[in-house]
Order: C-alpha cells, then sequence, then structure tokens
C-alpha cells in the first residue's frame, strides 16, 4: 500500500509524473464533460446543458450567498472551473488505483497535498489581488488593521493559516479515502476470505468517498468565494 | 508511514514541476472553459432569462389590454341595453298614442255616422210624415169626394152645373 512515484526533472523543476498525467485527465475529462454539454444549446434546455444549467446555478447560490451579485459574478468562471475540476479529481481516484512497480499512477490528483496547496495558493492570492483591483491599495490595505491595529499579526497568520487549511483539507478527505480504500483493496491479499469480506466495507466507503468528495469540491469552492468576497466586499 | 506525512514529498523533494503544471493546467482549464462552455452557456441562460421576462411582460400586457377590452364592452353593452331600452319605451310611448290618436279618431268617426244617421232619420222621417200628410190628404178627399158622389142628386148637379157655367161666363 505504501507507493512510491516517477519524478522526472526538467528545466530545473521537478516533476511527478503521475500528478501530470492526473492533472492532464481530469482537466480533460472536466472540458470535454462541458463542452460536450453546451456544444448544441437551446433555449429549451435539455439532457447535458439542463445538468450544467444546474451547475451554474448552483455556483451562482455559492456566489450570492458570500457577496452581491454586481461584484461576484465575475468570479462565477473561476467557481464552476473551480467545483468541477475539483469534483472530477475526487472521483479519478475513487473507482481504481493503478500501481506499476509499486508506483502509483492513476491516482486522485486532489490526494496530493502539492496539488491541493497550488490551488489554495492560487485562491488566496486571486483574492489579494482583486482586493487590491477593486478597492485600491489604500483601502486593502487598511483591512490588515481593522477592526483594531493590535490584530494585525493575527491578520497575516489568518491568511496563511486560510491558505494551508484550505489546501489541506481538501488533501487530507481525499488521500484519506483514497488510503483507506488501497487498506481494504489489500484485505484481498491476506487470503480469500478477508477480500470477500473486505468487499462490504469496501462498497460502503466508495459511495461515503463520492458524497465525501462532492463535499469537498462544494467546501473547497465556497470557501473561495467567501475569502474573494472578505477582500473584495466594503461592508467590513 | 513516513509516506503518509510526507505526502507528496514522496520524492524527497518538494515537486515544484506539479505546482507550476497545476497552475497552467487551471489557468488554460479556466480559459478554455470560459471561451468554449461557460460563455455560450451563460449566453443562453440570459437569452431565456430576457425571453422569459419578455413572454410575461407581454402576458402581462395583454392581460391589461384584454381587460381593458373588457371594460369597454361592458360599457357597450351597458350602453346598448339602455338605448334599446329607450328604444322601447319610445315605442311604447309612440304605439300608446297612435292607439289613443286612432282610437279618439274612431270615436269621433262613429260619432259623425251617428250624427249624420240621425240626421237622415229625422228627414226621413220629415219626409215620410209629409208622405202620408199628403197621402192622407188625398186619401180624404177621394172618400170625400166618394162620399159627396154619392149625396148629390140630379137637382144639386144641374144646379151645381149652372153655378159653374154661370161663374165660367161670368169670368169671361
Amino acid at each position: 500500500m505504501e507507493h512510491g512515484a516517477v519524478t522526472a526533472d526538467f528545466l530545473g523543476l521537478t516533476f511527478n509524473l503521475s500528478n501530470v498525467l492526473m492533472i492532464t485527465v481530469s482537466s480533460v475529462i472536466v472540458f470535454l464533460i462541458a463542452v460536450l454539454a453546451t456544444r448544441s444549446l437551446s433555449m429549451r434546455p435539455g439532457g447535458m446543458q439542463n445538468f450544467l444549467e444546474w451547475v451554474v446555478d448552483f455556483v451562482k447560490g455559492i456566489i450570492n450567498s458570500t457577496m452581491d451579485w454586481h461584484t461576484g459574478g465575475r468570479f462565477l468562471a473561476l467557481g464552476l472551473t473551480l467545483i468541477m475540476y475539483i469534483f472530477v479529481s475526487n472521483m479519478l481516484g475513487l473507482p481504481f488505483a493503478v500501481a506499476v512497480d509499486h508506483n502509483l499512477w492513476w491516482k486522485s490528483p486532489t490526494a496530493d497535498p502539492t496539488i491541493t496547496l497550488t490551488l489554495a495558493v492560487m485562491v488566496v492570492a486571486l483574492s489579494h489581488y482583486y482586493g487590491v483591483r477593486m478597492k485600491g491599495v489604500k483601502e486593502y490595505g487598511a483591512e490588515f488593521f481593522k477592526p483594531m491595529k493590535f490584530l494585525f499579526p493575527l491578520k497575516i497568520i489568518e491568511e496563511f493559516a486560510n491558505t494551508l487549511t484550505l489546501g489541506l483539507r481538501l488533501y487530507g478527505n481525499i488521500f484519506a479515502g483514497e488510503m483507506l480504500l488501497a487498506l481494504l483493496v489489500s484485505l484481498s491479499h491476506s487470503g480469500i476470505f478477508a477480500g470477500v469480506l473486505g468487499i462490504f466495507p469496501m462498497i460502503i466507503w466508495q459511495g461515503f468517498s463520492v458524497f465525501v468528495g462532492a463535499i469537498q469540491a462544494f467546501i473547497f469552492t465556497m470557501l473561495t468565494m467567501v475569502y474573494l468576497a472578505h477582500k473584495v466586499s466594503h461592508d467590513h | 508511514m513516513q509516506y503518509l506525512i510526507l505526502g507528496a514529498a514522496a520524492g524527497g523533494g518538494l515537486n515544484t514541476g506539479d505546482i507550476l503544471y497545476q497552475l497552467v493546467a487551471f489557468l488554460i482549464l479556466l480559459v478554455l472553459l470560459r471561451k468554449f462552455a461557460w460563455g455560450p452557456l451563460m449566453g443562453i441562460m440570459k437569452e431565456r432569462q430576457s425571453h422569459i421576462n419578455s413572454e410575461i411582460d407581454a402576458a402581462e400586457k395583454s392581460r391589461q389590454e384584454a381587460k381593458s377590452y373588457l371594460e369597454t364592452q361592458i360599457e357597450e353593452l351597458k350602453k346598448a341595453k339602455e338605448e334599446a331600452k329607450a328604444i322601447i319605451d319610445n315605442a311604447k310611448k309612440q304605439g300608446e298614442a297612435q292607439g289613443e290618436a286612432i282610437i279618439k279618431a274612431s270615436r269621433d268617426e262613429a260619432e259623425r255616422v251617428k250624427e249624420a244617421a240621425l240626421a237622415e232619420i229625422a228627414s226621413e222621417k220629415e219626409k215620410a210624415v209629409a208622405t202620408l200628410r199628403q197621402e192622407v190628404a188625398a186619401l180624404s178627399v177621394k172618400i170625400a169626394s166618394k162620399v159627396i158622389a154619392k149625396e148629390l142628386d140630379e137637382s144639386s148637379q144641374e144646379k151645381l152645373i149652372n153655378e159653374y157655367l154661370q161663374e165660367v161666363g161670368e169670368s169671361r
């Protein structure tokens, strides 16, 4: 159950080839779902268009619950891409995992803290970028000294804490899910009886992981919007 | 269990390439989806929204129109009813007046006819009385002459004739 990873060095950067593969797969799947669903758009939606419009309305609901639509509308594409990318990523590791020579190839890309923290840092960086752009440097800077001046260090810590919790929450949930699945699968190595017995908790855990993956995608998007709203909105 | 703690750092160091790759992949995905999926989808959703809006507006408008039409129709109907009533009343009044006039005319006519009849009766009566008188006179003369003829004898006849002759002669 302890798998290594194949790495490659390129231009001084270290690539985990499994991550590269799974990021590509996730992106391609999300792209295909979105593009195929929106290929034949009609005023009376059916099938996939209906589903995607439901997703759009869902993300709209998330944004509307954190900020007003006038400022939040621009984040709709970000939220949609995030929730679908993370959901698909979370699902990828569930049906199976592929390991070649004890090197794990097929897994959820979100079961890797590097990936989730990259997304989290991106989101927090975006929130700072939009905070400066939409409120100006002065008002953006003043936010760090509210409501009391001595809270400034806490505010700085908060930013890092936000980033870490956002990334590690997602990583922890997905990684734990996959780890338990791997453990249940490894039961079958210790005998046919244990293997058959292990199928039932595995089915249950897979169902639960689908639920957890969906919830985590939702939470990640929700928190993204909360952080963005915190930086962007004026009424604080 | 070391893997659990180190996570992605399985290779021993930070996978800086993964970070870059994830960032680039996500941004490309974001841009592509914005262009090929969310844009058109948002467009059609907005279009539908405005379509529904305009349809609701149109429905509201036509409902108002129908309402006002109905009101004017009711007004017209009321007017027409009143007019009809007035016409009927007029006709009734006219009919009554005409009837009365006819009755009066016929009454007058009857009166006139009666008068005429009475006058005729009176004149006829007079005529009859006159005729009767004549007849009676003639009859009485006849009777008288008959009576007289019987009573006259020869001598008196001669005497009479003589008297007549004498009178004739005298008158000559």
